[in-house]
Order: C-alpha cells, then sequence, then structure tokens
C-alpha cells in the first residue's frame, strides 16, 4: 500500500487550475498581446485566430494524382475545400466550421485504438502518423447533399495503420468516434445528433487500399474545418463516412450504430455507398452539382471507383444494404 | 384615420371610397412595406456582385430566398393578430401586399429550383416531387398560394363576393404549415431553427382562437 506524506509545499488539488481555464488564460494573454501590439501600432487588433498554413514535409505522389482524374475532375480551390464544410461539431451552416473552428488547437492528440486486437492502447498522433510515409491522393468527394469536389488530401494508407495494432479473428468491422468536447466544438452543445460523432466501416472496407488517415490538404497540414488533425477519406461513399476529428477507434465484431443511421434510419444506411440508383428522401442521388459548376452532372456508381470497390459488394443488394 | 368602420377581415384592403387625402397608409406604411421586403432581394443582388454566395450559389440562393420567404409569410399571418391586440384596423390594408411579396419570394424560390438548380428537367423535378416528401410539401404549400395570390385584385374580391373570398383565403394557414413542415424536413439532424418558426406559426394560428373563445365564453 502506498502511503503518501504530505510535503509543506505540495499543491492541494484544489489550488490546481482546471486545464480548461489554463488554456483560456493562455489564449487571452495571446489574444491581449496581439491586440495590444496591433493598438501600439495603431491598426485594428487582429485575431490571432488566423491559423497558419504550414507546409507537410516529403509528401509522396501517388497514382491518385489530377492527372489521372483528367479534365472533368479539376481539383476544387483550397479556399473552397476549406470554406464550405459539413462539420455539425462547429455549426451547421456551411460557412460556420471555418468560422468556429479557428480557434480549436487540434494538437496534442491522442487516439485510442481498442477492442479485437493484440496490441490495443493509446498512441499520440505523431506516433500514429510517423512509421509510414505521407500520400497525396486526389479523390472525388461525393456529399450525400447532392454536391461534390474534388480534393487533394493528404494521408496515410488506413488499413497500413490498422494492421499495427493487429486486429484479430473477430474483428469484423471497425468503429471510429470524433472528439466530444463541447468546449472546444461549439456545436456540440445542443442536440443536433447523438455525440459523438460516431461511424463505422466493414473491416475489408477499411482495409481497402482507397481507404486513407488524412492529416492533410494541398500539401499542408489539414485545415481544422475540415477534421483537423486526423479523419477518414472513404472516397466511394458519401461524405459524412469519412468521419473527423477521430479519437478512438475500435475493432469489434457486430456491425456498429453510426450517427446518421442511429438518427434516421430510413434514410441513412451502415454502407451509404454513393448510388446514383438508390434516392435518398431528401436528395435524389442520381445527379450532382460540382462545386464552381452551374450545370449538374451525373452521378457515378461508388462515386467512380467501381473497379476498386465494386468486388466488396458483389453478392449484396444494394437496394437493402444502401 | 377613422374612415374604415368596417370589420376587418370581411373585405380586403381598397373597398371603402372614403378616405383622407393624404392617407399615411398609402404615403407611408406601403412604401416602408415595399422597402422591407425588397431589401433583402437587394442585399442578395449585392452579394451576388461583390462574391458573397459563397462555394455553393445556387444553394445559397435558394435558402435564402426560402427562408424569406417563410418569414415574410409569417409577418402577413402576424397582422390580424396584432391588429387583435393593437386594435389598429389600418394594419390589415398592409396584409394584402405583404401576402404578396410573401408569393413573390415563393416563386423566386421556385424558379432558382426550376430553372438554375435543375434547368427545366422536368422529368427530374416531377421525380424530386413525387419521391422527395420535402419537396412534395414544399409544393402542396405553393399551390395554397397560387389561388390567393390570383385572387388578391378587387375585382376578384367582388367576383366571389367577401365572404367565400375570406374562406378561401384561409388556405393560408395550409400554405404556412406547408412552409414550416418543408423547412424542418429539409434540415438534417435535430435542428432548433426550423422548430422556431414552426412555434411562431402555432403561435400566430393559437392567438386567432382567442377572440372566438372570448366569445363562446361570454355567451
Amino acid at each position: 500500500m502506498l502511503i503518501k506524506f504530505k510535503k509543506a509545499s505540495d499543491v492541494l488539488g484544489s489550488e490546481i487550475t482546471p486545464k480548461s481555464v489554463f488554456d483560456r488564460r493562455r489564449d487571452f494573454l495571446k489574444t491581449a498581446a496581439v491586440a495590444g501590439a496591433g493598438l501600439a501600432l495603431g491598426a485594428l487588433p487582429t485575431l490571432p485566430a488566423l491559423a497558419a498554413r504550414e507546409k507537410l514535409e516529403g509528401v509522396k505522389k501517388t497514382k491518385w494524382t489530377a492527372e489521372s482524374l483528367g479534365e472533368k475532375d479539376k481539383p476544387n480551390d483550397y479556399d473552397v475545400i476549406a470554406g464550405y464544410n459539413n462539420f455539425y461539431e462547429f455549426g451547421t451552416g456551411k460557412k460556420d466550421p471555418s468560422e468556429n473552428a479557428k480557434k480549436f488547437k487540434p494538437l496534442p492528440w491522442t487516439v485510442e485504438v481498442g477492442g479485437l486486437c493484440a496490441k490495443p492502447g493509446k498512441i499520440g498522433f505523431e506516433d500514429l502518423i510517423k512509421p509510414h510515409m505521407l500520400e497525396e491522393r486526389v479523390y472525388r468527394f461525393r456529399c450525400v447533399e447532392a454536391w461534390s469536389m474534388v480534393v487533394p488530401w493528404v494521408g496515410v494508407p488506413l488499413g497500413d495503420v490498422l494492421k499495427r495494432f493487429e486486429p484479430n479473428g473477430d474483428a469484423k468491422y471497425v468503429y471510429f468516434e470524433t472528439l466530444f468536447d463541447p468546449e472546444r466544438m461549439p456545436g456540440q452543445r445542443g442536440p443536433i445528433l447523438d455525440w459523438p460523432y460516431k461511424e463505422g466501416l466493414r473491416i475489408d472496407e477499411a482495409m481497402n487500399p482507397l481507404s486513407l488517415l488524412v492529416v492533410g490538404l494541398y500539401g499542408e497540414v489539414l485545415p481544422n474545418q475540415n477534421g483537423a488533425p486526423l479523419r477518414l477519406m472513404v472516397p466511394w461513399k458519401y461524405g459524412f463516412k469519412s468521419i473527423k476529428s477521430i479519437v478512438s477507434i475500435k475493432f469489434v465484431s457486430e456491425m456498429p450504430k453510426t450517427s446518421w443511421a442511429d438518427y434516421a434510419p430510413r434514410e441513412y444506411g451502415f454502407y451509404s455507398n454513393v448510388n446514383p440508383k438508390v434516392s435518398h428522401p431528401r436528395w435524389s442521388q442520381a445527379s450532382e452539382r460540382r462545386i464552381g459548376e452551374l450545370f449538374r452532372r451525373e452521378t457515378l456508381m461508388f462515386n467512380g471507383y467501381e473497379e476498386e470497390v465494386a468486388h466488396l459488394y458483389k453478392d449484396m443488394n444494394l437496394q437493402k444494404w444502401f | 384615420m377613422n374612415a374604415m368602420t368596417r370589420t376587418a377581415g370581411a373585405a380586403p384592403d381598397g373597398m371603402t371610397a372614403a378616405r383622407p387625402r393624404r392617407d399615411p397608409v398609402v404615403w407611408v406604411w406601403k412604401p416602408l412595406v415595399w422597402a422591407a421586403c425588397l431589401a433583402p432581394l437587394g442585399w442578395m443582388v449585392w452579394l451576388g456582385f461583390t462574391g458573397g454566395l459563397g462555394a455553393n450559389p445556387i444553394e445559397f440562393i435558394n435558402r435564402y430566398l426560402g427562408d424569406w420567404a417563410l418569414r415574410i409569410l409569417l409577418v402577413s399571418l402576424a397582422i390580424t393578430p396584432l391588429r387583435m391586440i393593437t386594435g389598429l384596423k389600418q394594419l390589415v390594408r398592409l396584409r394584402r401586399l405583404v401576402g404578396l411579396f410573401a408569393f413573390f419570394y415563393v416563386v423566386l424560390h421556385i424558379t432558382n429550383y426550376v430553372a438554375v438548380d435543375h434547368f427545366f428537367d422536368w422529368r427530374v423535378i416531377l421525380e424530386d416531387i413525387v419521391k422527395l416528401w420535402y419537396i412534395t410539401v414544399g409544393m402542396v404549400g405553393l399551390a395554397a398560394l397560387i389561388p390567393l395570390a390570383v385572387t388578391s385584385t378587387k375585382g376578384w374580391v367582388k367576383r366571389i363576393g367577401g365572404r367565400n373570398w375570406t374562406r378561401l383565403h384561409k388556405l393560408v394557414y395550409l400554405a404556412g404549415a406547408a412552409a414550416c413542415l418543408h423547412f424542418f424536413m429539409m434540415r438534417k439532424g435535430f435542428q432548433i431553427e426550423p422548430l422556431i418558426y414552426a412555434g411562431v406559426f402555432a403561435l400566430l394560428m393559437a392567438a386567432r382562437l382567442i377572440e372566438p373563445l372570448k366569445r363562446r365564453f361570454k355567451a
């Protein structure tokens, strides 16, 4: 049994400033310093929140380049990708996330990996990513709301990361959770969804070479509003499957509960593969508007990744398993 | 000011002959309603010329016009309760104008959907109306408003008679309910905003019950 002798210099638990308060104090000092400097220069105080855009080193090209997609699928501008977001943790408007995530500090970041695997544990963001080569992959992105973009992501293959934790034979699905922290994610203060945001993939979907753990955009660190520091990208599924700001990864044996399917099971399925033939009660999925274009275009089966992923669903009724 | 002694609701605006020469409703209030109702459209055009419509302008315009159609429709539904509370009978004379502006925004909203969003792809639009419930509900709202806009003139009041006209124009309640439901269904997740609009609509409807209830309990 451990007996602790109290020293006079020991700090009482009650005396320790809670971390959230301490962080706010630092924010305050920073804001005050910048405001002070601004005023001293006779200028309006500029917000320190305009996140510095940091370049990522050693990003290698892959076969998924802008050139390989061709003329019809040109990458959207950085400002569009980082300014038009569905990320309800930071508000339900398309511009809300870029506004409300300015002050969000993603690092330090820890991911808890657990469930049916040999090497579970908590792992820091850098330790999770560092063993892998960063890859640039230009993917089509299709939102369930019938708009789409082309995005040059930077990330590492999800399958390679998952294998390090040695999932066992019972691991049939991978389950993900987003950070739950209403202080840092103001959208979580309202009951929009049953927070935290939950997503999942079948293990073979997760191991598919297309599945990417994203840490960057346009060769730079991933902007907060796009799911910093770590998000999923499964380009043959509707955007909401590609969960953002991941803090938990779990190998499970049963199909996990996922946020949108749980909210409206009639509207959102677990699979949510892009499928022009299965319409959603709110949006016909037959066509989509590419952001930046006036006319709609036809939506492609599996968002144009049929060759890579169709085999995963070959004996499945996709009307039923939407 | 008190030239109008008719009971409100029995006949619409513009039926009485005697009116003061410098009628403030005509010279002050109606111009203000025009300005207030055109301001949102003006702001949208301004945003359009200054690049303020965001990455998906068609979606922005669609939602913006829908928002304003619903807001102005609720304002038109607020006029009768407001008249009952304040006793300002003249308010009724602004009702038709506000109602027509609501219809104006509805028409712009749907024009954007038909002409810009789907570029007159009628097959897809018809499929939307049949398959997507929130669009079905929206179209019910439009269908309820069209006869009201058509019969908004003095000539039509005479043709069908004040009593029938009033009865017909109760369709606006259906339009209001459809508009609120349309907005609610269109949002994803549990969102407060559509509930606020629905709550305002419910309050405005409930306010209409006050007078009949009073009369019943007095009798």
